[in-house]
């Protein structure tokens, strides 16, 4: 199987990271995160814990591989600063089937946004405020326990 | 020991990393927010709701009786929230 995962504050293009991953793959599922534009955010700050957060990301892929025969994964999440509408994070699943391809894709980001040592802060003019972690994501996570 | 804080942590403490040589007796995450919280108002105001204060032992999260020791890196940080 092939794994990709990066950390990167630049933005990504979809065509190319996905091209590349499904070559010879029956399915391909991704989940694309924006940055929502609601309530006056003007800017989004994201932090993360260099090292941490990548090891965490590969076992929540090695896991979802021990569920599901996967032919490849590619994970990107920036950080730094974003503006709405821009991509934050692309998880996306090669496999055989899509029930498989679907079912890790969804895996894979229940268990990114509960464990990976990401922080997101809210920018709206001079004021700033840590987003707080919800306890809806927690139960997405626990379903698949 | 190495100890890296992070978003509203690092904020509060107001550095985002440190080396530091606890005493005897530190033996777990616990014992080291106690020696913490004593050092000064801006890190008792980082520790004083641990029910929002996550941590993580040599990079794995961890809970607050693990067992730590001298060559351990050693963060703490309010619950995540990426994707």
């Amino acid at each position: 199987m092939k794994t990709r995962i990066k950390i990167q504050t630049a933005p990504f293009d979809l065509g190319p990271e996905l091209e590349e991953m499904s070559q010879g793959a029956g399915a391909l599922a991704t989940f694309t995160g924006h940055v929502r534009g609601e309530d006056g955010i003007e800017t989004l700050m994201l932090e993360h814990y260099p090292g941490m957060a990548e090891r965490e990301i590969a076992r929540h892929i090695d896991d979802a591989a021990r569920r599901w025969p996967l032919l490849g994964v590619t994970v990107i999440h920036r950080v730094g600063e974003l503006k709405p509408g821009e991509r934050i994070v692309l998880v996306a699943v090669a496999a055989s089937h899509r029930r498989e391809a679907f079912a890790a894709c969804e895996f894979l980001m229940d268990h990114l946004k509960t464990t990976a040592a990401f922080w997101k802060q809210e920018q709206r003019g001079t004021e700033t405020r840590w987003v707080e972690a919800k306890a809806s994501d927690d139960n997405a996570a626990k379903r698949w326990k | 020991m190495k100890l890296l804080y992070f978003a509203w942590v690092r904020q509060k403490i107001g550095k985002g990393e440190e080396d530091v040589k606890p005493p005897a007796g530190v033996a777990t995450v616990r014992d080291l927010i106690r020696h913490l919280t004593a050092l000064g108002p801006g890190y008792a105001d980082a520790f004083a709701d641990l029910s929002r204060l996550r941590a993580a032992v040599n990079q794995e999260h961890a809970g607050f009786d693990a067992p730590i020791g001298d060559d351990d890196e050693i963060a703490f940080f309010p619950p995540v929230t990426g994707g």
